[in-house]
């Protein structure tokens, strides 16, 4: 069970990774959005795995339970990373909108023309 | 605390406080700020003098206020024999030069910038001398060196002001930045920052092995503020400020801290070879050398800046000689430069002042025109050359007998010889200032008609004089201070019995030596001078520029080489640095054995796992049709929910689900206005490159996780289980760690996702004003589009199940504090039941029913949940304590209110504003791109059909 979400918290990243690294930003969104589960499911893991122990406290007894307090850092932070994907495509909507382009880098023309001005 | 060490505490405020004073009250003219100037600082000066007697008595007035005991960083002051004298000094001559500025500089200069600048660094200096605490005396260190920066640069329309202004912080600030690295190492090796502690530490700070690092940082600090040779290349430059500056920071204060720091620290750091060849030869080189260019200078100011590099060398030279014979003639010397230094600048500024000119080339027989400042200037000029009945010939006997003895790696012959040349070449510019200015005949081509000046201007440097000459002639007068300061540099009871005459001893013939050779070299001059003229030699202000420049250039090619605009380089440089980092870190730490089982793997969660893996690898892959790969997304999305459900996190898996559907709405919207295909421009190598760093990134987190997940290690949990039902009222440990025991960090997360909100509305605002506009207006959107874009079924479905879903959102948000839910998940569902509005009605028609703007609802979930937090001080109890009751209101079952619910509804709101602000910022963008938009419920209406439909038959 370990094995398994560990290679999927590798998996998930690498290809995060990768599609971070393209040229345009739909992909760089996307692998922005893949790194995020990559990271919450690996900010969750540190926890433990733990299967039937949720951490509602019993009302019956003693019982065992997961370690609670990287469900509730990961919570939020999977809210954080929705507005954080949300900007980000907002400005690259801009970006593209602006300049017809929706390349993320900028060319050595472009450049030049920064310059120029 | 005794109140005299309060009254410490006093005088170190009074010249920060009196500061605000003449800033504030520009317009007031010279009178009233120079009056509010030298108020604070004569208040000052009382109460340290109140103070005196128990100092010259060896007693240690000590004040101290712990500010960070964490740092070891306390507000502590002492004042012992050292900082006495120099107290009185910076307080004293800053009175003098309060004046004097009063009547240099002219009205249309601001003066109340000037007199606010002048009492900063003067309580920054003050602050340096009285400190008990290394790390406080690097703030106010620091501070000198910025408002000195200020006061150089005063004149701001002069280049050559905001050069050497420019030049003497970057100097200055860099051997401060040194500096503060020596202190480090020696409040470690002390085990104190506390310099009482260090002071008492020397031995062990002497056998450590981090004392020569220590020492060298610490003396590159000293060196650059002393303007020590190869550093001495500032102060020349910072003589571009108004005279009454160089009078100050150049004679008594600032170049003077350097100096005191090596005496403060003498007790700590001397005694040792490499202090005394580091700093004796530095000191000896340095005046030697000073003196030599300060015979070859024209300006005024100029000779008097190499002469004080020369003095400053000397006093350096004597602290390295680590002999307490040779320390009470340092702290001797350093009160008769001080009172001839003072006064010859001022005497420059008055010659400066009424003839308009300071090269002495164009001086000469001032005699006879200005007979009052002649007397002054000589008198003072006469001490510096070190001639007998003035104070300057007693501490350099007490140098040359103190060199004279002197062995420079066996030799005898090097210090007291190299020692009588600095000698001589200082008689000889110092007859050079009275002979080639004030004597010969009476010019007639002076810049301005010269006279003597008003008594405002003569009366400072007047009043040194006189010290000058009291000194020289009774020198037991400053017995009881140069006792009391030397006995503190060395910490040990010493009694100087200073008199003028000593014997016929070496030091007298190296002094009748250096006034004859001296006045022969002066007779020679002028060859000399043409010779000097001549010769090639290096320029220390092109050295720096040129070291400056070519440090800029270093940055640019850097930073242009690194930052060239491609992103995608820097997340590779970061990504792989990262790795880099990681995998030293692995190496470094090695492994332990793993101490948990593994869990089993049931059917269903195999097939799950299949299914993220294809779908992460065909997101990859496929990721060109973008359409496709957000289809995968939402599938890897979807499994990462049901795998929190597993692995008993509901409340995680609520979140991302719903999390999920919002994602996706939000980049189907994005997708709308976007290219729908990602061209295939990666060229293979850089594919190759870019999946080599993403395996080898991957490889790095699942391994790091898979090795965490296979160990324990202790957590706080169990402090949070424990107290979730009795501290904070609820069973749902994770979200009363959300809104109770970690409530400030989603206090501060719901402000995030506020902000990001606002920022997108605000984004899209921009972005319609903009260019965009009018492409958004005249696109070519795909024409294969629905004709029914607002189906009926789905409008009817929806509208059903708005209260439902309303409900449903009502249901986890109270449930929340006792079982899987809470504003978080509850703020997202009602977030997708409004969303489904604008999807199956239309943006128009769900607009015109909304009631409260989505920005209302963040700043009053904002509010909501801080005011909760605020309660809680109504009650005494901090900032979001969290307090809790249960209610019985028939019939429903018993029930618990919580305070944290509360605060839950700031967050519930929050996420709600945030979310559909986003979401309606880029659906405006969608209504501006002119699609057609339906005011009615739906596109196709059967009820208004038929009615047309009868009309027309």
């Amino acid at each position: 069970m370990e094995f398994l979400v560990a290679s999927a918290v590798g998996t998930m990243t690498a290809g995060g990774v990768y599609l971070l690294l393209r040229l345009r930003t739909f992909p760089v969104i996307l692998g922005l959005a893949l790194l995020s589960y990559a990271v919450n499911v690996f900010l969750f893991s540190s926890g433990r795995l733990a299967i039937d122990m949720s951490p509602i406290l019993s009302k019956y007894g003693e019982a065992s339970y997961t370690d609670p307090l990287p469900q509730a850092l990961v919570l939020t932070a999977i809210v954080i990373s929705f507005g954080m994907t949300a900007v980000l495509v907002m400005i690259s909507l801009g970006a593209f909108l602006e300049a017809d382009s929706d390349k993320i880098d900028i060319d050595e023309t472009d450049a030049n023309e920064d310059v120029a001005k | 605390m005794s109140t005299s060490g309060n009254l410490l505490f006093l005088i170190a405020l009074l010249p920060f406080i009196g500061a605000l004073v003449p800033g504030l009250m520009i317009r007031a003219g010279r009178n009233a700020t120079a009056t509010f100037t030298a108020v604070p600082t004569a208040l000052a000066l009382i109460l340290l003098l109140t103070m005196a007697p128990a100092v010259l008595n060896g007693e240690t007035i000590q004040a101290e206020i712990e500010w960070l005991p964490q740092l070891g960083l306390s507000v502590s002051f002492f004042l012992d024999g050292l900082g006495l004298l120099f107290a009185c000094m910076i307080l004293g001559v800053g009175l003098l030069i309060t004046l004097y500025a009063r009547f240099y500089l002219s009205g249309e200069d601001p003066v109340g910038q000037f007199y606010t600048y002048l009492l900063l660094f003067q309580g920054a200096m003050l602050g340096i001398v009285i400190s008990d605490n290394i790390l406080l005396l690097l703030v106010f260190w620091e501070l000198t060196s910025l408002s000195s920066f200020l006061l150089i640069g005063y004149w701001k329309h002069l280049p050559e002001g905001r050069q050497g202004a420019r030049m003497a912080l970057a100097v200055t600030g860099a051997g401060g930045l040194a500096m503060i690295g020596g202190m480090l190492i020696l409040g470690n090796i002390a085990g104190s920052f506390n310099l009482t502690d260090i002071l008492q530490a020397g031995d062990a700070i002497r056998a450590s092995e981090w004392y020569l690092p220590a020492l060298i940082l610490i003396l590159l600090g000293a060196f650059t503020k002393s303007a020590q040779f190869p550093f001495h290349f500032w102060l020349p430059h910072a003589m571009a400020a108004p005279t009454p500056v160089s009078a100050y920071l150049h004679s008594a204060t600032m170049v003077k801290a350097g100096v005191f720091l090596m005496a403060r620290m003498w007790p700590v750091l001397s005694g040792t070879d490499a202090w005394f060849y580091i700093v004796a030869t530095t000191g000896l080189v340095t005046m030697v050398l000073g003196a030599l260019i300060a015979l070859f200078k024209d300006d005024l100011k100029a000779l008097l800046a190499f002469s004080t590099v020369s003095h400053l060398g000397l006093l350096t030279m004597l602290l390295g000689f680590g002999t307490e014979a040779a320390a009470i003639a340092a702290v001797f010397h350093i009160i008769n430069h001080l009172t001839f230094k003072a006064a010859l600048f001022m005497t420059a500024g008055i010659i400066d002042h009424e003839t308009h000119t300071r090269d002495i080339k164009r001086l000469g027989g001032l005699r006879h025109v200005m007979p009052l400042t002649f007397l002054i200037g000589t008198v003072a000029a006469l001490s510096m050359a070190g001639i007998p009945l003035f104070n300057g010939f007693l501490s350099k006997e007490m140098m040359l007998e103190e060199a004279s003895h002197t062995y420079w790696a066996g030799s005898a012959y090097a210090v007291p010889v190299l020692a009588t040349i600095g000698a001589l070449l200082s008689v000889a510019y110092s007859f050079r200032f009275i002979g080639h200015v004030f004597l010969g005949p009476v010019r007639d081509d002076y810049p301005a008609k010269p006279h003597d000046p008003p008594f405002g201007l003569w009366a400072a440097p007047a009043l040194l004089v006189i010290l000058v000459v009291l000194i020289g002639v009774m020198p037991f007068l400053a017995d009881g201070i140069v006792a009391a300061a030397a006995s503190a540099v060395t910490g040990a009871e010493l009694d100087p019995h200073l008199k003028i005459w000593h014997g016929v001893t070496p030091a007298l013939f190296m002094s009748i030596i250096a006034v004859v050779g001296g006045a022969a070299l002066l007779a020679l001059h002028a060859p000399l001078d043409r010779a000097w003229i001549k010769a090639r030699r290096p320029e220390a202000k092109a050295i720096f520029d040129g070291l400056v420049a070519s440090i800029v250039g270093l940055a640019q090619r850097f930073t242009a080489g690194s930052h060239n605009g491609a992103i995608s380089r820097y997340l590779a440089i970061f990504t792989v640095t990262s790795v880099v980092l990681g995998a030293i870190a692995f190496m470094g730490g090695g492994l332990s054995a793993p101490t948990r089982d593994m869990l089993p793997i049931p059917a269903v969660i195999a097939v799950g796992w299949i299914m993220l893996i294809v779908a992460t690898i065909s997101v990859v892959t496929m990721h060109h049709h973008r359409f496709r790969a957000l289809v995968l997304i939402g599938i890897i999305g979807l499994t990462i929910s049901a795998g929190f459900v597993y692995m008993s996190a509901p409340d995680l898996a609520l979140t991302q689900i719903s999390v999920e559907t919002v994602t996706i709405m939000l980049l189907l919207l994005a997708l709308h206005f976007l290219p729908k295909e990602t061209p295939r421009e990666s060229p293979m190598g850089l594919k190759i490159r870019d999946g080599l760093i993403a395996v080898a990134a991957g490889a790095g987190v699942g391994g790091l996780s898979f090795a965490f997940m296979q160990r324990d290690i202790p957590t706080i949990s169990d402090f949070h289980i424990a107290n979730s039902y009795e501290g904070g009222g609820g069973t749902n440990v994770v979200n009363v760690i959300l809104v109770d025991f970690r409530g400030y960090d989603t206090y501060g997360e719901i402000i995030v996702l506020g902000i990001a909100g606002l920022l997108i509305y605000a984004l899209m605002h921009a972005l319609l004003e903009g260019p965009a506009a009018r492409r958004l207006r005249n696109r070519d959107y795909a024409q294969d589009r629905s004709r029914d874009r607002h189906p009926l079924m789905m409008v009817v479905v929806t509208r059903v199940l708005m209260p439902i879903a309303l409900l449903v959102g009502i249901y986890i948000f109270l449930r929340g504090h006792n079982q899987p839910g809470g504003g978080f998940v509850a703020g997202l569902v009602v977030a997708i039941a409004l969303l489904m509005q604008y999807m199956a009605s239309g943006f128009a028609w769900t607009q015109d029913r909304q009631r409260i703007e989505y920005h209302t609802l963040i700043g009053f979930g904002v509010i909501i949940a801080g005011l909760t937090g605020v309660g809680a001080w109504v009650f005494g109890a901090p900032f979001l304590t969290s307090s809790y009751t249960y209610v019985n209101l028939p019939p429903i079952e018993e029930f618990e209110l919580a305070t944290a619910m509360l605060f839950d509804l700031g967050v519930f709101l929050t996420v709600l504003g945030a979310v559909m602000l986003m979401l309606y910022s880029l659906s405006r963008i969608a209504r501006y791109a002119g699609s057609t938009v339906n005011v009615t419920p739906m596109d196709y209406d059967p009820g208004s059909r038929v009615d047309d439909g009868s009309e027309s038959t």
